[in-house]
């Protein structure tokens, strides 16, 4: 088996037809792990015993004929998912040492599929940034080049599967953090609609801008991976009653050109990459429109509100009392502060940015404020999304950077430009690979992104096939 | 546009501690990352909000499972524990705070 081409797909058919075991399967990702994962670090800790037994329980369901979609598919999971006695430290030396109490639902329900768990995947910690590099335990590298990051925060989950280390992987998405890194990669990411997917088990960063998502070689596997994990969980509160249902392709694309050529700090190759998939859509019988979304001018700003102000309170309960790091001291206060200690930089950027947006006498001119913007932005999208199947835009403006090369956290921060808006929305979104640019004699990939109507999955995947076949072409 | 004095209240309403030569840095971080979202004062909203999309989900009132299921698995997670309690130091004091 060529693992560097095999998809989730195959594997079933492979597996099915007994051409090999899924403990073969899971040996082949071992070695690979074992041979490639020391230079690339997208792995925080890879499970080979209990992968192996994982393997071989699936072998007897898959001869016993009881085999489901992705019994025996080695998988790769993004390190911010619990999985019962497993650690889960979310990149953090905060829960470097915390081994999970429960199942997430999403790994509830892999494990009743039997899938094998290969390993916990690096990200930014606490999933706040956008390389990789604020993890605690050091960063991916991208495997295209390993001078340059992988994107993030799920860019462990994308380099592993990229360079053929897990079949697909689970990451989550608070403002591109499946996407960016899938395009950086050069896989498909995508970022479900707000409560399509339980949240519970993941560690929350942004509650309401968080989700679960899937990652894959193509869009086939990660919308088969989304279908596994989709659907209602009385565990989360704000999951959805009921599955979307995708609607009638008018086969129209809308691209909001006047935010494109804004100024949004996008380069020339990548714009030019960009306009190269739409021209190529177009031939295929695409309606290409010019659609007008001003409330995105001011997006990055209600989202580096909101973000941080929501993380600010899901890590207050990071204390040192109940669980993760703890620091005895002689005073309470002591034992908060010196446990807190434990954050990295990044987070306790957004910690203190949190804190000020909601502080009294700022709240209304910066929190309540970007919620009202968000508002706008959910109805601009809504509204031009009656109109057109999708909105397409690059997934990202740049390629991706060097290590250390936005050391400025806004630099950072304004390469999420074109991924932010979904996640205000609650839309559902999908980065696809489509061409590649060029830096330092590096053929480097590029993500195209789709955005549709909340619960219109569907439609994305069928686009994204689109845009795939003309990479074979 | 954020003083050492501002950042200095905010972590301690946050509950971090800042050492004096972490203070300019961040001090410097943080007065760029509230510029960098000053746009936002430009934008016009309506003055009205819509109602809120999620509600509040409410399960039937009972026991959703027996006691003490996942009692020792939570306290096995804390640092200090004294039987089936989770350990702390005093939160409230008689003494005046100094």
């Amino acid at each position: 088996m060529e693992l560097s081409q095999l998809t989730i797909a195959e594997a079933r058919r492979a597996l099915d037809s007994k051409e090999y075991s899924a403990l073969e399967l899971t040996d082949a990702y071992l070695e690979a792990i074992a041979r490639k994962d020391a230079e690339l670090h997208a792995y925080l800790e890879v499970w080979a015993e209990s992968a192996r037994a994982e393997a071989r329980s699936a072998d007897e369901r898959i001869a016993a004929g009881s085999a489901q979609t992705l019994t025996g598919i080695p998988l790769a999971i993004k390190d911010n998912m619990l999985i019962e006695g497993r650690i889960a430290s979310a990149a953090s030396k905060m829960l470097e040492h915390y081994s999970a109490s429960y199942d997430a639902s999403v790994v509830r329900t892999l494990k009743d599929h039997g899938v094998v768990f290969l390993g916990r995947t690096n990200m930014d910690e606490f999933a706040l940034g956008s390389s990789t590099e604020n993890s605690a335990f050091g960063p991916t590298k991208n495997p295209h080049d390993a001078s340059r990051i992988p994107g993030g925060t799920s860019g462990g989950s994308t380099a592993a599967v990229a360079a053929g280390l897990a079949l697909g992987a689970l990451g989550s998405d608070t403002g591109g953090s499946i996407r960016q890194p899938a395009a950086f990669c050069g896989v498909v990411g995508l970022k479900p609609t707000y409560g399509a997917v339980s949240r519970y088990g993941l560690i929350a960063a942004a509650s309401s801008l968080d989700q679960i998502g899937t990652i894959g070689k193509n869009v086939d596997d990660a919308a088969l991976l989304f279908g596994a994990i989709s659907g209602h969980d009385t565990k989360d509160g704000t999951s959805l009653r009921e599955k979307g249902s995708g609607r009638m392709m008018k086969k129209k694309l809308g691209v909001p050109r006047a935010f494109l050529g804004a100024g949004m700090g996008i380069e020339s190759d990548m714009k030019a990459q960009f306009d190269e998939t739409l021209t190529r859509l177009k031939g295929d019988g695409y309606t290409l429109v010019d659609v007008d979304l001003p409330s995105l001018a001011y997006a990055l700003a209600a989202y580096y509100i909101i973000n941080p102000a929501e993380v600010s309170t899901n890590l207050a309960r990071f204390d040192g009392i109940r669980y993760g790091h703890s620091v005895q001291a002689e005073t309470i206060h002591e034992v908060y502060t010196h446990s807190r200690a434990a954050f990295g930089p990044e987070v306790q950027r957004r910690i203190l940015v949190g804190t000020f947006v909601l502080s009294s006498g700022y709240a209304d001119a910066y929190y309540r404020k970007a919620r009202a913007v968000r508002d706008l932005i959910r109805a601009d999208l809504s509204k031009v999304l009656e109109e057109v199947d999708a909105i397409a835009l690059p997934t990202s403006p740049v390629a991706p950077w060097k290590f250390g090369e936005k050391a400025d956290p806004t630099a950072m921060y304004a390469a999420d430009i074109f991924t932010v808006p979904v996640n205000l929305a609650g839309t559902p979104a999908i980065s696809v690979p489509s061409g590649s640019v060029v830096r330092d004699g590096v053929q480097l990939p590029v993500g195209f992104q789709l955005i549709a109507g909340h619960g219109c999955e569907e439609t994305l995947f069928s686009i994204g096939k689109d845009v795939e076949k003309g990479n074979s072409q | 546009m954020i003083s050492k004095e501002d950042i200095q209240g905010l972590a301690k309403l946050a509950r971090l501690e800042l050492s004096d030569a972490d203070l300019p840095t961040l001090g410097g971080e943080i007065g760029h990352i509230l510029a960098f979202v000053e746009v936002i004062q430009k934008a016009e909203v309506p003055a009205k909000t819509s109602a809120p999309l999620h509600r509040n989900v409410m399960r039937e009132d009972g026991t959703p499972h027996e006691g003490n299921l996942h009692t020792e698995t939570l306290l096995s997670a804390a640092p200090a524990r004294e039987g089936n309690r989770i350990m702390v130091k005093q939160v409230i004091s008689r003494t005046q705070k100094r």
